[in-house]
């Protein structure tokens, strides 16, 4: 019956589950999470911003690591969207008695729980926790390997300031080989048509790198046609994004950088070097940041920055993924 | 191809809309406080001339306001959805006297969504509804203010209003499902 009344709207659906990486999005699947995200984007902006839409769902998030905006952007978009949010500390949690990681996400979807929100250490725990479960699971960082809401919080942030993603430049300059950002949002960036290069100190580029053209994984490309540059004024040159990696200490196992010092001479993006990218450029950094290393807090805080924007608009893409996921479940 | 009878023409839907804005005039005592709320799609279009109406002939500009509902529904899992557009009303509502305009009044669920996502976006004084077609079949106790034509339908029949905005051109037809 309300078929009948509802028959012209244009429909938003995204065929999937789980959001595990963007390696496997279309063009028109990430177009219909932006159009999604303008629509939540003028709640952000209400006096009163709650709606009812999510009433009834329940979203966990389960964190194995440390976050801050993750975290917290998943919580405040579950609950504008009236969600109620369980946030499972995995430091209080049975993990500590050694419950392995598929029986803790059993016993959260026991409880009913309709999305799983998961950050782990290791890469590919989301994907073994979407094998045994029926609820939806949303990859909030594993290891090194992917961020996929990340990676879609800076393709909104980028079409969002520059109208486009299609044809731009974009260098992602710092700690390659340990960035989930950075592999989540070459997908992103070159399914939307935009050319990346990636730039740091070899040391800190994955080994074989880039990819022959033809290598292939599991039937696809193993990785998108991407330029690597270990000359960061190379990279910046002409770019109309720059986004700046955190160098990731905890990750790091020792003499992979002779010294922060090093690194920030050679590697930190400064005003001086961003006057070689294009005069209104932008400058993304998924945080937590270290300035004075990877970035200089003048090009931080400066006028080219979209960080903050970056975070405000991580909290309407979390809101019109959870609502694109709830909705699918008939 | 379904069968379509016409309802209304260009021109009826002009009369109708004409009477109906000389009666918000009337009911409401003038323009003060008065704000037009469109739901999206065909509630704005709606909307919109009902205040060009009324600034021809008051001389005075009632505020126009585009409303989304679709977060507000309660058949969220029950369809497949709409996509979100986002709300865009230019004023404040507090105190207004608010009009909301819509194309078909039907089971009156669209409505019941209507005012929780106004009552979210501030406290009218009040709130009163205006619609182009008015079809039966009420769910809820809702009420229209002000109807353009009453149409007794049966629930499988379909009732389509085309604007000139969205449609290329102004005409309410009523269509026979298949099924």
């Amino acid at each position: 019956m309300r078929a009948v009344q509802t028959r012209e709207q244009p429909q938003a659906v995204l065929p999937r589950r789980h959001i595990l990486d963007l390696n496997d999005f279309t063009r028109e699947e990430i177009e219909t999470v932006f159009r999604t995200t303008d629509g939540m984007k003028e709640i952000l902006t209400r006096q009163i911003k709650k709606v009812p839409t999510l009433r009834g769902k329940t979203v966990l998030t389960l964190f194995y690591e440390a976050s801050t905006r993750t975290r917290v952007s998943f919580e405040q978009a579950g609950k504008i969207l009236g969600a109620d949010v369980i946030n499972l500390t995995t430091s209080t949690s049975s993990v500590v008695k050694g419950e392995s990681l598929v029986d803790t996400g059993r016993t959260l979807q026991a409880v009913r729980a309709d999305v799983i929100v998961i950050r782990h250490a290791s890469a590919g725990a989301p994907y073994l926790l979407a094998q045994h479960l029926q609820c939806s699971v949303v990859n909030a960082g594993d290891g090194a390997h992917a961020h996929p809401t990340q990676a879609l919080l800076d393709l909104y942030t980028i079409r969002e300031k520059l109208g486009r993603i299609e044809g731009l430049k974009v260098a992602i300059v710092g700690d390659i080989l340990y960035s989930r950002v950075a592999r989540s949002n070459l997908w992103g960036l070159s399914t939307m048509g935009a050319r990346v290069v990636l730039c740091g100190p070899p040391p800190l580029l994955p080994a074989g790198f880039p990819p022959p053209a033809d290598a292939v994984v599991a039937g696809g490309p193993a990785l998108p046609p991407v330029t690597v540059e270990t000359d960061v004024d190379r990279a910046l040159d002409g770019a109309d994004v720059v986004m700046a990696l955190r160098i990731q200490h905890e990750r790091m196992k020792g003499g992979l950088l002779p010294s922060m010092t090093e690194y920030a001479r050679r590697y930190q993006v400064t005003e001086e070097r961003m006057a070689r990218a294009k005069p209104g450029a932008l400058v993304l950094h998924p945080g937590p940041m270290n300035e004075g290393v990877e970035i200089s807090p003048d090009v931080a805080h400066g006028t080219q920055s979209v960080i903050q924007e970056q975070v405000t608009n991580g909290v309407a893409v979390r809101m019109a993924l959870l609502y694109l996921l709830c909705a699918r479940e008939a | 191809m379904p069968a379509e009878k016409v309802l209304l023409t260009a021109d009826d839907i002009r009369r109708a809309l004409t009477r109906i804005a000389h009666e918000v005039v009337e009911r409401n005592r003038g323009v003060e406080g008065l704000v037009f709320v469109g739901l999206l799609t065909r509630g704005v279009p709606l909307a919109r001339r009902l205040a060009e109406r009324i600034r021809e002939f008051e001389g005075a500009a009632v505020p126009v306001g585009a409303l989304d509902i679709t977060l507000y529904r309660d058949d969220l899992s029950a369809r497949q959805k709409p996509v979100v557009r986002g709300t865009d009303v230019p004023v404040d509502l507090a105190d207004k006297r608010v009009i909301l305009v819509d194309d078909v009044l039907f089971t009156g669920r669209s409505i019941r969504a209507a005012l929780d996502a106004v009552m979210d976006l501030g406290r009218p004084q009040s709130v009163q509804l205006a619609v182009l077609v008015d079809r039966g079949h009420r769910e809820l106790p809702v009420r229209p203010d002000y109807v353009g034509k009453n149409v007794p339908s049966s629930r499988t029949e379909d009732i389509q209003v085309r604007l000139q905005e969205v449609d290329g051109k102004d005409e309410v037809v009523l269509t026979r499902s298949e099924e």
